[in-house]
């Protein structure tokens, strides 16, 4: 016996009978309507058992309709769109839809994992943390033993895979502001939209499912003498109406964050087999709200009892919405389990629609008469004082033992009777869905009457509204929503009517559950399971409890309660029940852990919004179209994509290189360094901000020359390096490595604003107003003077750090000659917008000379060879010293980091010192590998250092590198091995001095 | 979260950036005092309930706030000018 659908030719709730969808799952083909979700189409077509559990592989099938669903998780869709995970419940039912069990192998009803059942005491609570300190195999190897679990279990447990290829979808980012957010649109919430709207307060109203309505979709009550989904629908389009209001549906409410600020994630194309073109998957609204009303209600708790997680048992509540909602009926011979009245509801409902209730097992012995009415009315037996003890079936349900529950010693009696049954529905009572107040730290409050945590006192500026604060029942709903709507209304100072509360057709159930969470018998036999999606049962809370985890928050690190994707919105309070029991206290005595976001699991594409792909930032110099046509292969260079080299055809990257810096070395080459952080500094104090910022002297630097400068941090560790230029009595430019031309900035605006107030300073970055080209090689100076206008070029009239102005090619240009290659070199630069000019004329004026354009390659191994510095060394752990940069650390003067830098500790013989390495069998030197002593590569020993930056030196060619080396200066010398076992590497070196080009400088002199 | 520069009125929190204790000062330029030094870039408190912090406003007027914050409530209570043209900066 299964689930099926309902034959009714009116087209019950949302489904639409004249559009067939056809679907697959696990490769069956399938068929549902328009306006199924997944899970009621798998009902209707008998589908029982949707997965295996997370540890035991115990058969699971459809538990819930909602967001709460533990069970039914499935992989929806395949390659590069397959996302795992996803509840079967809030799939939107599309033709062509392809979906996949979970965690069982080869199927669902036949899956060979299932022998860990057999083992079941083994994987108890605990489990992991006990097999890290199990026995030792072998010496001094304590975790042996988790290590050859570990491979089994992780193979065993757990949910879906991810996919491995890149997702081909795109997300959006939203900001949007209102004066008030309602969060769910149920009774609650309409009425709270419907006055919000009048009073003409901005308002956003968010539904997470697709149709609004909640919890008045499908039900029996009447409303204004009208059904309730007819009274919805009048109001919605009332609302619809209203210019000042935004309706979000497929929109889940997922985060409450600082100041009012919500994240909600609409799911814009979830609902169709693929987004339309240029359509956002999802959407994330980050929404600032003045004040919000909550309204998001509350989920069903299951009861606890042996094997209640057969396929065929659900909740009750949600067995009605599938009925109601999509003609679904869960089963041909439903039985329903309570303590409460909420599922005698549920029960008529179903009823009325044409389900078969037969018997009521209801674990008061007392039982109102509105209850009594609703049973006699649909024909089933109540069992009043009986609780289901067991049940039977394989693979699903097929029948429930029952017997007299005894309240005084919470068991069950062992005399029990037998009754057949594929379906069984089970309500423990209601749980309100505070997790968005909780998540902003407002403290729970248990209400002893309602057994239930409600929301407590707001800590911002929020409502509760609805079954979200207790108010169970359809007018108790209104009520409460229409003062939480009135009160937010007046804080925001807007004027509100009284709300008409609509007249409800008058039940008077008591909506307040027993408190009965568990059904314990007086054996110890079959799983109890509380956690439905973790596999955690009541036996393993009691555990926990005698191993001394009592807390809340150990409870759910032990067993992991509450911790799978569901984040325990059907099992926490049962939890919280069960160990309160254990502890002999009340539940509030042993409290409840906070929520966190999101509410429900989100896409990472969707909290990474537009930075992905094509649409993330990047920056492109003036010359970049230039660098794309020569066939440059572009590299990201921190922000910026930089030619990474120039190939002629067939060249490797690495020939290219060689090419490129041999041309430097021996003629000339040129190359963009647009990239570097430009930072005009004017104003009296100008020199003296300097000298304090910069290590080195700079008090006395001329007017027309530059000069290196070293900066650092206040601890007295390097943060950068860069030159400055002096242009006038007042006016510096100063350039930063292009990685932290914006941190360069910021720290010295920070000085200015905050320490030193009183110089007369002011900064502007120019990194993008200013074009910026490096001329090197031993033939630049010539090029330069065959073009350059109003400067003399000899050596004595423009020598080594001078700065000059003057024009190329009618362009005001800046030029200054420093060397970042070793050979002599200049930088030339000018307005942004004449970058491509200057670089088209000094290519022209180089073609006598054979010039070549470089990239950043021929540039690393260039300064690598001449041992200059970069940001792999300027890692923010090096000093001055450590680099051999000791000396640009001045004694005379304060700078910033100029007493820190003196510390011992800084100063201590064992400190990693840069010195480069040469490698002795030809073999590359890898970026990362450590620096050791021994030559057997299993045994490599201690690290001595890494390798900071390396390349192939066409000056001395073999592979060289610069590295960081304990003692490294006084190591130049000795034969040493570099080690890189991920990549299995370990190749003999000597250690040479980093100046292994042109030590003395003649050549950028000459 | 939302803070009111003074000179931008209210904007998000993602334009700005922290840059540290607020109650800091840092020891006179011409100070040699190791302990003192130390003390600027090493000790701070970390007091529950107010606070005064400075913030970078990177993202919009590039100027540095002072702000006052409950550190248990992330509530902000002000946010005042720092720097040459605040009240008590040299330019004001």
């Amino acid at each position: 016996m299964s689930g099926y659908r309902l034959d009714r030719s009116d087209n019950g709730g949302r489904i639409d009978r004249s559009k067939h969808l056809s679907f697959t799952f696990d490769g069956r083909s399938y068929s549902g309507f328009q306006g199924d979700t997944l899970a009621s189409a798998l009902l209707a077509n008998g589908v029982m058992v949707l997965g295996r559990s997370f540890k035991y592989h115990r058969p699971r099938g459809l538990y819930s309709a909602g967001p709460e669903e533990p069970n039914a998780l499935v992989t929806l869709r395949s390659g590069n769109r397959s996302e795992p995970n996803i509840r079967a419940t809030e799939i939107e039912l599309f033709d062509g839809l392809e979906a996949k069990s979970q965690n069982c192998w080869p199927s669902p009803k036949f899956d060979l994992m299932s022998i860990n059942q057999l083992g079941g005491n083994a994987l108890a609570a605990g489990f992991y943390y006990k097999t890290f300190m199990g026995p030792k195999i072998a010496f001094n190897r304590t975790t042996e033993v988790w290590w050859q679990f570990e491979k089994l279990i992780r193979r065993a447990a757990g949910l879906g895979v991810a996919p491995v290829e890149a997702d081909p979808d795109h997300y959006e980012r939203m900001h949007a502001w209102c004066d008030l957010l309602i969060v769910g649109s149920g009774p609650a919430g309409l009425i709270a939209a419907e006055m919000a709207a009048k009073s003409g307060a901005n308002v956003i109203l968010c539904e997470q499912h697709p149709l609004l309505g909640g919890s008045l979709n499908g039900t029996g009550d009447t409303i204004n003498s009208l059904d309730a989904e007819d009274w919805a629908k009048s109001c919605i389009a009332r609302l619809q109406a209203f210019d000042n209001v935004r309706i979000l549906t497929r929109t889940t409410v997922q985060g409450y964050f600082d100041d009012n600020i919500l994240q909600a994630i609409e799911r814009v194309a979830d609902h169709k087999p693929v987004p339309d073109p240029h359509e956002p998957r999802q959407r994330s609204w980050i929404i600032s709200a003045k004040s919000v009303v909550v309204a998001t209600g509350a989920i069903e708790r299951p009861m606890v009892f042996s094997g209640n997680d057969r396929p065929g048992i659900m909740l009750a509540d949600s067995a009605r919405r599938l009925t109601c909602e999509f003609d679904v009926v869960p089963g041909k011979n439903i039985t329903v389990f309570t303590n409460n009245d909420t599922a005698y509801l549920a029960a008529r409902d179903i009823a009325k629609c044409g389900g078969n209730i037969s018997a009521i097992f209801d674990v008061r012995p007392e039982i109102s008469g509105e209850a009594r009415a609703v049973a006699a009315l649909i024909g089933a037996e109540i069992h009043p004082g009986t609780a289901i003890s067991r049940t039977g079936g394989w693979q699903r349900l097929s029948a429930v033992q029952y017997g007299n529950y005894d309240f005084d010693k919470k068991r069950v009696a062992p005399q029990s009777h037998r009754y057949e049954t594929d379906c069984l529905l089970v309500s423990g009572g209601w749980s309100p869905a505070i997790h968005l107040t909780s998540q902003f730290g407002g403290q729970p409050e248990w209400s002893d009457e309602l057994q239930a945590f409600l929301p407590g006192k707001p800590t911002r500026n929020w409502r509760g509204a609805g079954a979200t604060v207790g108010a169970f029942g359809l007018e108790n709903t209104f009520i409460s929503a229409a003062k939480a709507a009135e009160a937010a209304l007046e804080d925001l100072g807007l004027e509100t009517k009284p709300a008409l509360i609509p007249e409800i057709d008058g039940n008077n159930f008591n909506l307040a559950p027993a408190a009965v969470f568990e059904i314990r018998r007086e054996i110890k036999r079959g799983k109890s399971f509380v956690d439905l999606q973790h596999d955690v049962t009541a036996e393993d809370v009691r555990l926990a409890h005698r191993e001394g985890f009592v807390s809340v928050e150990h409870l759910k690190r032990y067993t992991t309660l509450g911790m799978a994707t569901d984040q325990g919105k059907t099992s926490n309070v049962t939890g919280l029940a069960i160990m309160a029991d254990a502890r002999g206290e009340k539940i509030p005595g042993v409290g409840t852990t906070r929520f966190r976001p999101p509410y429900t699991p989100v896409a990472i594409g969707a909290i990474a919004g537009e930075c992905f792909g094509h649409l993330k930032p990047y920056r492109l110099t003036p010359m970049n179209d230039w660098h794309c046509d020569r066939g440059a292969n572009m590299v990201a260079n921190g922000l910026w994509m930089r030619p990474e080299c120039y190939n002629l055809s067939g060249e490797t990257v690495e020939q290219a290189t060689i090419r490129e810096a041999r041309t430097v070395r021996s003629g000339v080459g040129l190359v963009d360094v647009s990239t570097l952080g430009k930072i005009d500094i004017q104003g009296p104090d100008a020199a003296e901000f300097l000298n304090r910022v910069y290590s080195n002297g700079f008090a006395k630097l001329p007017i027309g020359k530059a000069r290196y400068g070293l900066m650092l941090r206040e601890d007295g560790f390097l943060f950068d390096d860069g030159t400055t230029w002096r242009f006038s009595e007042h006016h510096y430019m100063m350039t930063t490595t292009t990685a932290n031309a914006g941190p360069v900035m910021a720290h010295m605006e920070y000085y200015l604003d905050v320490i030193w107030p009183e110089l007369k300073v002011s900064l502007v970055s120019i990194t993008d107003e200013w074009a910026g080209i490096a001329l090197a090689g031993p033939k630049s100076r010539a090029v330069l003077e065959t073009c350059v206008t109003g400067v003399e070029m000899s050596n004595e009239a423009f020598p080594s750090m001078g700065v000059r102005e003057g024009t190329i090619d009618n362009i005001p240009v800046k030029i200054a000659r420093l060397s970042f290659s070793g050979e002599m070199a200049f930088e030339v630069y000018c307005g942004a917008h004449y970058g491509q000019a200057l670089w088209d004329g000094l290519m022209e004026a180089g073609k006598p000379f054979d010039i070549v354009p470089y990239g950043l390659e021929a540039l690393t191994t260039l300064r690598i060879e001449k041992g200059h510095v970069a940001g792999p060394e300027l890692n923010g752990r090096t000093t001055a010293d450590d680099l051999g940069l000791g000396q640009m650390v001045s004694r005379k003067k304060p700078f910033i980091g100029s007493i820190l830098v003196q510390r011992d500790a800084l100063m201590e013989n064992g400190r990693e010192q840069l010195v480069a390495v040469k490698s002795l069998d030809g073999q590359k030197i890898r970026g990362g590998g450590h620096v050791v002593v021994s030559s057997d590569s299993a045994n490599p020993g201690e690290s001595l250092g890494h390798i900071t930056s390396a390349c192939y030196s066409p000056e001395l060619e073999c592979y060289i590198a610069l590295g960081l080396l304990k003692n490294g200066r006084s190591r130049i010398g000795e034969k040493l091995y570099i080690t890189s076992p991920l990549r299995g590497s370990h190749s003999p070196v000597e250690i040479i001095s980093p100046h292994m080009v042109d030590p003395k400088g003649e050549r950028m002199h000459g | 979260m939302i803070i009111t520069c003074p000179w931008c009125g209210p904007r998000d929190l993602r334009e700005f950036t922290y840059r540290g204790d607020g109650t800091i000062t840092r020891p006179d330029i011409d100070s040699e005092n190791v302990d003192l030094a130390a003390s600027f870039v090493f000790d701070r408190e970390n007091p529950a309930g107010d606070h005064l912090e400075i913030w970078h406003h990177g993202g919009g007027c590039r100027s540095h706030v002072l702000v006052k914050r409950n550190t248990l409530t992330h509530k902000i209570i002000t946010c005042g000018p720092l720097g040459p043209f605040s009240k008590n900066g040299a330019k004001a």
